[in-house]
Protein backbone atom coordinates (compact mmCIF):
# COMPACT_ATOMS: atom_id res chain seq x y z
CA UNK A 1 0.00 0.00 0.00
CA UNK A 2 1.55 3.29 -0.96
CA UNK A 3 2.16 5.78 1.95
CA UNK A 4 -0.23 8.82 2.03
CA UNK A 5 1.25 12.14 1.97
CA UNK A 6 1.84 14.21 5.32
CA UNK A 7 -1.83 16.23 5.96
CA UNK A 8 0.49 19.32 5.97
CA UNK A 9 1.86 18.16 3.24
CA UNK A 10 -1.76 17.70 1.47
CA UNK A 11 -2.31 21.33 2.56
CA UNK A 12 1.01 22.70 0.85
CA UNK A 13 -0.10 20.70 -2.52
CA UNK A 14 -3.37 22.01 -2.30
CA UNK A 15 -2.54 25.68 -1.92
CA UNK A 16 0.60 25.47 -4.25
CA UNK A 17 -1.07 23.58 -7.07
CA UNK A 18 -4.40 24.90 -6.66
CA UNK A 19 -4.26 27.91 -5.81
CA UNK A 20 -7.30 29.61 -7.12
CA UNK A 21 -10.07 27.24 -4.98
CA UNK A 22 -11.55 28.96 -2.93
CA UNK A 23 -9.99 28.78 1.12
CA UNK A 24 -11.64 25.93 3.24
CA UNK A 25 -12.04 26.09 7.11
CA UNK A 26 -12.09 24.36 10.00
CA UNK A 27 -14.78 25.28 11.92
CA UNK A 28 -15.58 24.84 15.93
CA UNK A 29 -18.46 25.55 17.86
CA UNK A 30 -16.70 29.18 18.69
CA UNK A 31 -13.73 29.52 16.49
CA UNK A 32 -12.82 29.38 13.21
CA UNK A 33 -9.14 28.42 11.36
CA UNK A 34 -8.67 28.80 7.57
CA UNK A 35 -6.93 25.37 7.06
CA UNK A 36 -4.17 26.68 4.66
CA UNK A 37 -2.97 28.92 7.73
CA UNK A 38 -1.03 26.04 8.77
CA UNK A 39 1.13 25.47 5.83
CA UNK A 40 3.47 28.35 7.38
CA UNK A 41 1.66 28.72 10.97
CA UNK A 42 1.31 26.96 14.03
CA UNK A 43 -0.99 26.21 16.98
CA UNK A 44 1.60 24.79 19.19
CA UNK A 45 3.28 28.21 19.90
CA UNK A 46 6.33 26.84 17.34
CA UNK A 47 6.98 24.67 19.85
CA UNK A 48 7.01 21.74 16.72
CA UNK A 49 10.84 20.26 16.98
CA UNK A 50 10.44 19.73 20.93
CA UNK A 51 7.75 16.95 20.36
CA UNK A 52 9.43 15.40 16.94
CA UNK A 53 10.09 11.94 17.16
CA UNK A 54 7.85 11.34 20.05
CA UNK A 55 5.35 9.93 21.37
CA UNK A 56 2.76 12.58 22.29
CA UNK A 57 -0.22 12.77 24.12
CA UNK A 58 -2.93 14.71 22.50
CA UNK A 59 -5.07 15.09 25.11
CA UNK A 60 -7.24 18.92 24.72
CA UNK A 61 -10.47 19.43 25.91
CA UNK A 62 -11.87 21.38 22.50
CA UNK A 63 -11.92 19.97 19.57
CA UNK A 64 -10.70 22.19 17.40
CA UNK A 65 -7.34 22.45 19.39
CA UNK A 66 -6.67 18.70 18.61
CA UNK A 67 -7.64 18.96 14.78
CA UNK A 68 -4.85 21.39 14.80
CA UNK A 69 -2.55 19.78 16.50
CA UNK A 70 -3.04 16.65 14.71
CA UNK A 71 -2.40 18.07 11.43
CA UNK A 72 0.97 19.47 12.83
CA UNK A 73 2.05 16.37 14.51
CA UNK A 74 1.51 13.56 11.67
CA UNK A 75 4.87 12.43 10.49
CA UNK A 76 6.54 14.77 13.33
CA UNK A 77 5.70 12.75 16.35
CA UNK A 78 6.83 9.31 16.49
CA UNK A 79 3.29 8.05 18.11
CA UNK A 80 0.04 10.40 18.71
CA UNK A 81 -2.23 9.19 20.90
CA UNK A 82 -5.41 10.43 20.55
CA UNK A 83 -7.25 11.35 23.77
CA UNK A 84 -11.35 11.06 23.32
CA UNK A 85 -12.58 13.77 25.44
CA UNK A 86 -14.69 11.80 27.85
CA UNK A 87 -12.29 9.72 28.68
CA UNK A 88 -11.96 9.27 32.74
CA UNK A 89 -9.23 11.45 34.17
CA UNK A 90 -7.86 8.65 36.38
CA UNK A 91 -7.56 6.52 33.39
CA UNK A 92 -5.08 9.24 31.71
CA UNK A 93 -1.64 7.99 33.29
CA UNK A 94 -2.41 4.42 32.94
CA UNK A 95 -2.88 5.25 28.86
CA UNK A 96 0.33 7.75 28.83
CA UNK A 97 2.48 4.95 30.63
CA UNK A 98 1.29 2.28 28.23
CA UNK A 99 1.86 4.18 25.52
CA UNK A 100 5.00 5.19 26.66
CA UNK A 101 4.23 8.68 26.18
CA UNK A 102 6.79 11.52 26.65
CA UNK A 103 4.93 14.83 25.58
CA UNK A 104 1.88 16.47 26.13
CA UNK A 105 -0.07 18.63 24.13
CA UNK A 106 -3.08 20.00 26.19
CA UNK A 107 -4.90 23.28 26.14
CA UNK A 108 -5.47 23.27 29.82
CA UNK A 109 -3.33 23.96 32.91
CA UNK A 110 -4.02 22.17 35.98
CA UNK A 111 -2.44 18.96 37.43
CA UNK A 112 -3.83 16.03 34.96
CA UNK A 113 -1.76 13.23 37.18
CA UNK A 114 0.71 12.31 34.47
CA UNK A 115 4.55 12.51 35.58
CA UNK A 116 5.75 13.88 31.75
CA UNK A 117 7.91 17.18 31.90
CA UNK A 118 7.45 18.15 28.55
CA UNK A 119 4.28 20.27 27.95
CA UNK A 120 3.04 21.43 25.23
CA UNK A 121 -0.17 24.24 25.03
CA UNK A 122 -2.69 24.15 22.37
CA UNK A 123 -3.87 27.65 21.80
CA UNK A 124 -6.61 26.71 19.38
CA UNK A 125 -6.16 29.24 17.17
CA UNK A 126 -3.16 29.48 14.33
CA UNK A 127 -0.02 32.20 14.37
CA UNK A 128 2.48 32.66 11.51
CA UNK A 129 5.97 30.86 12.60
CA UNK A 130 8.94 30.83 10.36
CA UNK A 131 10.07 27.53 11.45
CA UNK A 132 11.86 25.05 9.73
CA UNK A 133 9.34 21.95 9.20
CA UNK A 134 11.05 18.96 11.29
CA UNK A 135 11.63 15.97 8.85
CA UNK A 136 8.94 13.41 7.72
CA UNK A 137 8.58 10.38 9.50
CA UNK A 138 5.96 7.78 9.69
CA UNK A 139 3.54 8.45 12.75
CA UNK A 140 1.90 5.78 14.71
CA UNK A 141 -1.80 6.57 15.53
CA UNK A 142 -3.10 5.34 18.81
CA UNK A 143 -6.59 5.37 19.29
CA UNK A 144 -8.84 4.11 22.47
CA UNK A 145 -11.55 1.98 21.90
CA UNK A 146 -15.19 3.39 23.75
CA UNK A 147 -15.51 0.34 25.66
CA UNK A 148 -18.07 0.87 28.55
CA UNK A 149 -16.52 -0.54 31.72
CA UNK A 150 -12.73 -0.85 32.53
CA UNK A 151 -9.79 1.14 30.83
CA UNK A 152 -10.11 1.36 27.42
CA UNK A 153 -7.68 -0.57 24.81
CA UNK A 154 -5.36 1.48 22.67
CA UNK A 155 -5.56 0.60 18.82
CA UNK A 156 -2.73 1.07 16.81
CA UNK A 157 -2.73 2.45 13.58
CA UNK A 158 -1.05 4.52 10.49
CA UNK A 159 -1.75 6.93 8.48
CA UNK A 160 -2.37 4.20 5.64
CA UNK A 161 -4.55 2.00 7.62
CA UNK A 162 -6.41 5.06 8.77
CA UNK A 163 -6.66 6.18 5.28
CA UNK A 164 -7.00 3.37 3.02
CA UNK A 165 -10.71 3.41 2.74
CA UNK A 166 -10.44 6.99 1.10
CA UNK A 167 -10.31 8.19 -2.92
CA UNK A 168 -6.58 9.14 -3.80
CA UNK A 169 -7.67 11.73 -5.86
CA UNK A 170 -9.62 15.02 -3.66
CA UNK A 171 -13.40 15.06 -5.43
CA UNK A 172 -13.02 17.80 -8.40
CA UNK A 173 -16.16 19.54 -6.38
CA UNK A 174 -14.91 22.63 -4.73
CA UNK A 175 -17.57 23.28 -2.29
CA UNK A 176 -17.59 20.33 -0.21
CA UNK A 177 -18.13 20.83 3.50
CA UNK A 178 -18.32 18.47 6.04
CA UNK A 179 -20.11 17.98 9.38
CA UNK A 180 -20.19 14.94 11.93
CA UNK A 181 -21.60 14.22 15.04
CA UNK A 182 -19.18 12.51 15.90
CA UNK A 183 -16.10 14.15 17.60
CA UNK A 184 -13.05 13.83 15.56
CA UNK A 185 -10.69 11.80 17.78
CA UNK A 186 -13.10 8.67 17.77
CA UNK A 187 -12.49 6.29 15.20
CA UNK A 188 -15.39 7.49 13.27
CA UNK A 189 -14.68 10.72 13.22
CA UNK A 190 -11.76 11.00 12.51
CA UNK A 191 -12.45 9.51 8.60
CA UNK A 192 -13.94 12.14 8.32
CA UNK A 193 -11.54 14.48 9.95
CA UNK A 194 -8.88 12.73 7.30
CA UNK A 195 -11.61 12.82 4.35
CA UNK A 196 -11.88 16.54 4.73
CA UNK A 197 -8.09 17.59 5.06
CA UNK A 198 -7.27 15.34 2.05
CA UNK A 199 -9.81 15.64 0.20
CA UNK A 200 -9.66 19.80 0.11
CA UNK A 201 -13.17 20.50 2.16
CA UNK A 202 -14.12 22.31 4.67
CA UNK A 203 -15.19 20.10 8.14
CA UNK A 204 -17.77 21.93 11.07
CA UNK A 205 -16.82 20.02 14.14
CA UNK A 206 -19.29 19.31 16.54
CA UNK A 207 -19.71 19.85 20.46
CA UNK A 208 -20.70 17.59 22.76
CA UNK A 209 -22.11 20.31 24.81
CA UNK A 210 -23.99 21.51 21.89
CA UNK A 211 -27.33 20.60 21.48
CA UNK A 212 -28.01 18.76 18.14
CA UNK A 213 -30.43 21.19 16.71
CA UNK A 214 -27.69 24.09 17.26
CA UNK A 215 -25.22 21.89 15.43
CA UNK A 216 -27.35 21.10 12.49
CA UNK A 217 -28.09 24.85 12.35
CA UNK A 218 -24.78 26.03 12.16
CA UNK A 219 -24.09 22.91 9.46
CA UNK A 220 -27.36 24.75 7.10
CA UNK A 221 -25.01 27.97 7.48
CA UNK A 222 -21.93 26.90 6.95
CA UNK A 223 -24.15 24.89 3.86
CA UNK A 224 -22.99 21.40 4.44
CA UNK A 225 -22.29 19.21 2.06
CA UNK A 226 -21.71 15.54 3.34
CA UNK A 227 -22.99 14.77 7.28
CA UNK A 228 -21.92 11.67 8.92
CA UNK A 229 -22.95 10.06 12.61
CA UNK A 230 -24.56 7.08 13.92
CA UNK A 231 -27.45 5.54 13.53
CA UNK A 232 -28.91 7.11 17.02
CA UNK A 233 -27.00 10.47 16.44
CA UNK A 234 -29.32 10.64 12.97
CA UNK A 235 -32.27 9.45 15.09
CA UNK A 236 -31.86 12.28 17.49
CA UNK A 237 -31.02 14.73 14.84
CA UNK A 238 -34.43 13.92 12.87
CA UNK A 239 -36.06 14.88 16.37
CA UNK A 240 -34.85 18.49 15.74
CA UNK A 241 -36.97 21.12 13.16
CA UNK A 242 -33.13 22.12 11.97
CA UNK A 243 -32.39 18.97 10.28
CA UNK A 244 -34.98 20.57 7.69
CA UNK A 245 -32.56 23.16 7.56
CA UNK A 246 -29.79 21.21 5.47
CA UNK A 247 -30.34 19.41 2.38
CA UNK A 248 -26.66 17.43 2.19
CA UNK A 249 -25.63 15.49 -0.69
CA UNK A 250 -24.05 12.73 1.09
CA UNK A 251 -25.70 11.16 4.42
CA UNK A 252 -23.32 8.59 5.89
CA UNK A 253 -24.27 6.40 8.62
CA UNK A 254 -21.76 4.39 10.85
CA UNK A 255 -20.78 2.65 14.30
CA UNK A 256 -24.28 1.02 15.29
CA UNK A 257 -26.40 -0.91 13.01
CA UNK A 258 -28.27 1.01 10.19
CA UNK A 259 -31.60 -0.54 10.29
CA UNK A 260 -34.01 -0.14 7.37
CA UNK A 261 -35.88 2.28 9.49
CA UNK A 262 -33.85 5.09 9.97
CA UNK A 263 -32.17 4.84 6.27
CA UNK A 264 -35.45 5.34 4.65
CA UNK A 265 -36.46 8.34 7.04
CA UNK A 266 -33.12 10.22 5.85
CA UNK A 267 -33.71 8.83 2.03
CA UNK A 268 -37.73 10.87 2.80
CA UNK A 269 -36.31 13.54 4.17
CA UNK A 270 -32.90 14.34 2.28
CA UNK A 271 -34.44 13.03 -1.43
CA UNK A 272 -31.47 14.71 -3.72
CA UNK A 273 -28.63 12.78 -1.26
CA UNK A 274 -26.85 9.83 -1.59
CA UNK A 275 -27.70 7.74 1.90
CA UNK A 276 -24.89 5.46 2.67
CA UNK A 277 -24.20 2.97 5.65
CA UNK A 278 -20.14 1.89 6.17
CA UNK A 279 -19.33 -1.06 8.24
CA UNK A 280 -16.23 0.25 10.55
CA UNK A 281 -14.31 -0.38 13.73
CA UNK A 282 -11.48 1.09 15.68
CA UNK A 283 -9.80 -2.59 15.32
CA UNK A 284 -11.60 -3.61 11.85
CA UNK A 285 -11.16 -0.48 9.85
CA UNK A 286 -13.68 0.39 7.75
CA UNK A 287 -14.79 -2.94 6.01
CA UNK A 288 -17.26 -1.70 3.18
CA UNK A 289 -19.52 0.76 2.22
CA UNK A 290 -23.17 -0.21 1.25
CA UNK A 291 -24.83 2.52 -0.56
CA UNK A 292 -28.17 0.75 -2.03
CA UNK A 293 -29.99 2.74 0.46
CA UNK A 294 -30.92 -1.21 2.06
CA UNK A 295 -29.94 -2.55 5.54
CA UNK A 296 -27.60 -4.79 5.64
CA UNK A 297 -24.96 -5.82 3.01
CA UNK A 298 -25.36 -8.29 -0.47
CA UNK A 299 -24.27 -12.05 0.67
CA UNK A 300 -21.80 -12.39 -2.83
CA UNK A 301 -19.60 -10.42 -0.65
CA UNK A 302 -18.83 -12.67 1.71
CA UNK A 303 -15.90 -14.70 0.50
CA UNK A 304 -15.40 -12.25 -2.14
CA UNK A 305 -12.05 -11.88 -3.52
CA UNK A 306 -10.25 -8.56 -3.02
CA UNK A 307 -7.85 -6.47 -0.63
CA UNK A 308 -10.77 -6.76 1.56
CA UNK A 309 -11.89 -10.24 2.82
CA UNK A 310 -15.08 -10.87 4.72
CA UNK A 311 -16.17 -14.02 6.47
CA UNK A 312 -18.94 -15.20 8.54
CA UNK A 313 -17.70 -17.50 11.31
CA UNK A 314 -20.00 -19.33 13.90
CA UNK A 315 -22.41 -16.24 12.76
CA UNK A 316 -20.25 -13.50 13.57
CA UNK A 317 -18.15 -10.93 10.89
CA UNK A 318 -14.78 -11.27 10.61
CA UNK A 319 -12.87 -8.97 8.22
CA UNK A 320 -9.03 -9.16 6.78
CA UNK A 321 -8.40 -5.38 5.56
CA UNK A 322 -5.62 -3.13 4.49
CA UNK A 323 -7.60 -1.30 6.96
CA UNK A 324 -7.43 -3.15 10.01
CA UNK A 325 -5.67 -1.61 12.88
CA UNK A 326 -1.74 -3.15 13.24
CA UNK A 327 -2.26 -4.15 16.83
CA UNK A 328 -2.83 -2.80 20.22
CA UNK A 329 -0.93 -0.93 22.19
CA UNK A 330 0.54 -2.21 25.73
CA UNK A 331 -0.05 -5.48 27.61
CA UNK A 332 -2.94 -6.34 25.92
CA UNK A 333 -4.30 -10.23 26.42
CA UNK A 334 -6.47 -10.24 23.60
CA UNK A 335 -5.10 -10.79 20.21
CA UNK A 336 -6.48 -8.43 17.16
CA UNK A 337 -6.93 -11.07 14.95
CA UNK A 338 -7.53 -15.02 14.78
CA UNK A 339 -5.59 -17.80 13.80
CA UNK A 340 -6.09 -16.49 9.85
CA UNK A 341 -5.11 -13.07 10.58
CA UNK A 342 -8.55 -12.07 10.23
CA UNK A 343 -10.29 -9.51 13.05
CA UNK A 344 -13.23 -10.64 14.58
CA UNK A 345 -16.06 -7.78 15.03
CA UNK A 346 -17.94 -9.41 17.48
CA UNK A 347 -21.05 -8.44 15.47
CA UNK A 348 -23.30 -11.50 14.83
CA UNK A 349 -25.21 -11.88 11.17
CA UNK A 350 -27.40 -13.92 9.59
CA UNK A 351 -27.96 -14.53 5.98
CA UNK A 352 -31.60 -14.62 4.39
CA UNK A 353 -31.76 -15.32 0.55
CA UNK A 354 -28.98 -13.01 -1.23
CA UNK A 355 -28.43 -10.35 2.01
CA UNK A 356 -26.86 -10.57 5.19
CA UNK A 357 -28.27 -9.01 7.99
CA UNK A 358 -26.42 -7.67 11.59
CA UNK A 359 -28.53 -9.34 14.50
CA UNK A 360 -26.32 -7.15 16.97
CA UNK A 361 -23.02 -7.74 19.33
CA UNK A 362 -22.33 -10.97 20.08
CA UNK A 363 -21.86 -9.65 23.98
CA UNK A 364 -25.43 -8.01 23.85
CA UNK A 365 -27.92 -11.11 24.00
CA UNK A 366 -30.83 -11.17 25.94
CA UNK A 367 -31.71 -14.94 27.12
CA UNK A 368 -35.72 -15.53 26.91
CA UNK A 369 -36.16 -19.29 27.85
CA UNK A 370 -32.99 -20.71 26.13
CA UNK A 371 -33.24 -18.92 22.89
CA UNK A 372 -31.17 -15.64 21.69
CA UNK A 373 -32.12 -12.40 21.11
CA UNK A 374 -30.29 -9.57 20.02
CA UNK A 375 -31.72 -6.33 21.20
CA UNK A 376 -31.07 -4.47 17.63
CA UNK A 377 -32.82 -7.14 15.48
CA UNK A 378 -35.73 -6.62 17.46
CA UNK A 379 -35.31 -2.48 17.42
CA UNK A 380 -35.13 -2.78 13.57
CA UNK A 381 -38.45 -4.19 14.00
CA UNK A 382 -40.22 -1.68 16.09
CA UNK A 383 -38.20 1.29 13.81
CA UNK A 384 -40.08 0.30 10.98
CA UNK A 385 -42.80 2.18 12.69
CA UNK A 386 -43.17 5.33 11.10
CA UNK A 387 -44.07 7.02 13.95
CA UNK A 388 -41.23 5.26 15.96
CA UNK A 389 -38.02 7.82 15.93
CA UNK A 390 -35.64 5.31 18.24
CA UNK A 391 -36.23 2.44 20.41
CA UNK A 392 -33.94 0.68 22.84
CA UNK A 393 -34.41 -3.03 23.69
CA UNK A 394 -33.32 -4.69 27.02
CA UNK A 395 -33.38 -7.55 29.21
CA UNK A 396 -36.09 -7.71 31.73
CA UNK A 397 -35.89 -10.49 34.90
CA UNK A 398 -38.63 -12.77 34.67
CA UNK A 399 -39.79 -15.71 36.97
CA UNK A 400 -40.86 -17.75 34.03
CA UNK A 401 -38.33 -17.14 31.45
CA UNK A 402 -34.84 -15.85 32.87
CA UNK A 403 -35.43 -12.68 30.74
CA UNK A 404 -37.88 -11.51 28.62
CA UNK A 405 -37.70 -8.05 26.11
CA UNK A 406 -38.66 -5.12 27.12
CA UNK A 407 -38.49 -2.03 24.88
CA UNK A 408 -38.63 1.60 25.16
CA UNK A 409 -39.83 3.47 22.62
CA UNK A 410 -39.46 7.02 21.44
CA UNK A 411 -41.77 8.68 18.75
CA UNK A 412 -41.33 11.07 16.38
CA UNK A 413 -42.06 14.45 17.24
CA UNK A 414 -45.08 14.92 15.23
CA UNK A 415 -46.63 11.80 16.45
CA UNK A 416 -46.43 13.74 19.83
CA UNK A 417 -47.90 11.61 22.72
CA UNK A 418 -51.69 10.68 21.40
CA UNK A 419 -52.86 7.54 20.35
CA UNK A 420 -50.09 5.54 22.31
CA UNK A 421 -52.41 2.54 22.77
CA UNK A 422 -53.20 2.22 18.83
CA UNK A 423 -49.30 2.69 18.05
CA UNK A 424 -48.61 -0.07 20.67
CA UNK A 425 -50.84 -2.52 18.72
CA UNK A 426 -49.57 -1.61 15.34
CA UNK A 427 -45.67 -1.97 16.47
CA UNK A 428 -46.91 -5.39 17.64
CA UNK A 429 -47.92 -6.30 14.51
CA UNK A 430 -44.64 -5.38 12.72
CA UNK A 431 -42.54 -7.32 15.28
CA UNK A 432 -45.58 -10.45 14.84
CA UNK A 433 -44.90 -10.18 11.30
CA UNK A 434 -41.09 -10.19 11.64
CA UNK A 435 -39.77 -11.74 14.73
CA UNK A 436 -40.16 -15.40 16.21
CA UNK A 437 -42.60 -15.03 19.14
CA UNK A 438 -39.79 -14.90 22.05
CA UNK A 439 -38.06 -11.85 19.96
CA UNK A 440 -41.39 -9.52 20.71
CA UNK A 441 -41.39 -7.26 23.86
CA UNK A 442 -43.71 -8.45 25.92
CA UNK A 443 -43.89 -4.89 27.25
CA UNK A 444 -43.70 -1.43 25.41
CA UNK A 445 -43.12 1.56 27.52
CA UNK A 446 -43.05 5.06 26.11
CA UNK A 447 -40.49 7.52 26.81
CA UNK A 448 -39.76 10.87 25.92
CA UNK A 449 -36.05 10.08 25.37
CA UNK A 450 -32.98 7.96 25.21
CA UNK A 451 -29.54 7.80 26.21
CA UNK A 452 -26.69 8.22 24.18
CA UNK A 453 -23.05 7.43 24.91
CA UNK A 454 -20.14 9.70 24.77
CA UNK A 455 -19.50 7.40 21.15
CA UNK A 456 -22.63 8.45 19.99
CA UNK A 457 -24.35 5.16 20.40
CA UNK A 458 -27.64 4.33 22.66
CA UNK A 459 -26.19 4.02 26.10
CA UNK A 460 -27.24 0.34 27.00
CA UNK A 461 -27.16 -0.89 30.38
CA UNK A 462 -26.76 -4.99 31.60
CA UNK B 1 -61.20 -3.78 38.40
CA UNK B 2 -60.85 -6.78 41.07
CA UNK B 3 -57.65 -8.41 40.82
CA UNK B 4 -59.19 -11.20 39.38
CA UNK B 5 -60.73 -8.89 36.48
CA UNK B 6 -57.58 -7.59 36.22
CA UNK B 7 -55.83 -10.98 35.73
CA UNK B 8 -58.39 -11.92 33.18
CA UNK B 9 -58.01 -9.15 31.39
CA UNK B 10 -54.10 -9.24 31.06
CA UNK B 11 -54.43 -13.01 29.73
CA UNK B 12 -56.66 -12.18 27.19
CA UNK B 13 -54.81 -9.28 26.04
CA UNK B 14 -51.70 -11.68 25.96
CA UNK B 15 -53.37 -14.24 23.76
CA UNK B 16 -54.88 -11.79 21.87
CA UNK B 17 -51.28 -10.04 20.90
CA UNK B 18 -49.79 -13.92 20.41
CA UNK B 19 -52.72 -14.81 17.99
CA UNK B 20 -53.58 -17.70 21.01
CA UNK B 21 -56.80 -18.46 20.96
CA UNK B 22 -58.10 -19.72 24.40
CA UNK B 23 -60.48 -21.92 25.67
CA UNK B 24 -63.11 -20.46 28.38
CA UNK B 25 -61.11 -19.37 31.29
CA UNK B 26 -62.44 -21.31 34.26
CA UNK B 27 -60.86 -21.82 38.15
CA UNK B 28 -59.47 -25.37 37.30
CA UNK B 29 -58.17 -24.53 34.07
CA UNK B 30 -54.75 -25.40 33.84
CA UNK B 31 -52.76 -22.63 32.61
CA UNK B 32 -50.63 -24.37 30.15
CA UNK B 33 -53.89 -25.77 28.66
CA UNK B 34 -55.67 -22.84 28.05
CA UNK B 35 -53.73 -21.77 25.08
CA UNK B 36 -50.80 -19.81 26.51
CA UNK B 37 -47.66 -21.20 26.72
CA UNK B 38 -44.94 -20.62 29.18
CA UNK B 39 -43.56 -17.36 27.15
CA UNK B 40 -46.88 -16.27 26.95
CA UNK B 41 -46.99 -16.53 31.08
CA UNK B 42 -43.75 -14.96 31.54
CA UNK B 43 -45.15 -12.17 29.25
CA UNK B 44 -48.00 -11.93 31.23
CA UNK B 45 -46.15 -11.97 34.55
CA UNK B 46 -44.05 -8.91 33.27
CA UNK B 47 -47.49 -6.95 32.25
CA UNK B 48 -48.99 -8.00 35.43
CA UNK B 49 -46.15 -6.69 37.34
CA UNK B 50 -46.58 -3.11 35.38
CA UNK B 51 -50.17 -2.88 35.78
CA UNK B 52 -50.37 -3.81 39.36
CA UNK B 53 -46.76 -2.74 40.89
CA UNK B 54 -45.84 -6.45 41.99
CA UNK B 55 -44.58 -9.90 40.82
CA UNK B 56 -45.82 -12.23 43.09
CA UNK B 57 -43.80 -14.63 41.70
CA UNK B 58 -40.54 -13.29 42.62
CA UNK B 59 -41.83 -12.09 46.15
CA UNK B 60 -43.77 -14.98 47.28
CA UNK B 61 -42.31 -18.08 49.80
CA UNK B 62 -44.36 -20.04 48.30
CA UNK B 63 -42.56 -22.51 46.43
CA UNK B 64 -45.99 -23.61 44.73
CA UNK B 65 -46.55 -21.90 41.63
CA UNK B 66 -49.68 -22.04 40.46
CA UNK B 67 -50.85 -24.64 37.80
CA UNK B 68 -54.79 -23.45 36.96
CA UNK B 69 -56.11 -20.53 36.30
CA UNK B 70 -58.05 -20.00 39.36
CA UNK B 71 -54.33 -20.58 41.31
CA UNK B 72 -52.85 -18.14 38.72
CA UNK B 73 -55.88 -15.36 40.08
CA UNK B 74 -55.54 -16.44 43.89
CA UNK B 75 -52.28 -16.17 43.75
CA UNK B 76 -51.97 -12.43 42.14
CA UNK B 77 -55.01 -11.97 45.27
CA UNK B 78 -53.26 -12.91 48.44
CA UNK B 79 -49.90 -11.16 47.03
CA UNK B 80 -52.19 -8.12 46.92
CA UNK B 81 -53.59 -9.01 50.21
CA UNK B 82 -49.92 -8.87 51.16
CA UNK B 83 -48.94 -5.66 49.75
CA UNK B 84 -52.24 -4.18 51.36
CA UNK B 85 -51.15 -5.64 55.29
CA UNK B 86 -47.76 -3.88 54.32
CA UNK B 87 -48.57 -0.84 53.46
CA UNK B 88 -50.95 -0.06 56.22
CA UNK B 89 -48.08 -1.32 58.60
CA UNK B 90 -46.06 1.53 56.99
CA UNK B 91 -48.65 3.82 57.90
Amino acid sequence: MKTPPRLIESLRDALNNAPELPPRFLRGVSATVRVGDLVSGTSLGGRLGELAGRSVLVATRDQLAAALALIELDGVARRLVVVTPDLPAEHLPIVSAKAHVDAIVSDREGEDGVPISLRVFSTGTVVATNGTPPANRQTEWVLLTSGTTGAPKLVSHTTATLTGAIADSPSPRTDVVWGTFYDIRRYGGLQIFFRAVLGRASLVLSDANEPPGNYLARLAAHAVTHVSGTPSHWRRALMTPEARAIAPRYVRLSGEIADQGILSALRCLYPQASVGHAFASTEAGVAFEVNDGLEGFPAHMVGASGDVQIEVVDGSLRIRSPRCATGYVGDEPSTLTDDEGLVDTGDIVERRDDRYYFLGRRSGVINVGGLKVHPEEVEAAINRHPAVRMSMVRSRRNPITGSVVAADVVLTRESGEGATAEFEREIRQICHDRLAPHKIPATIRFVPALQLAAAGKLARHA
Amino acid sequence: MSIRATVISEIQKVAQDDKRSLLRLTDDLVLLDSGLNSLAIAILVARLEDTLGFDPFTESRDAAYPVTVGDLVRFYEDAAEAHRVASRRVE
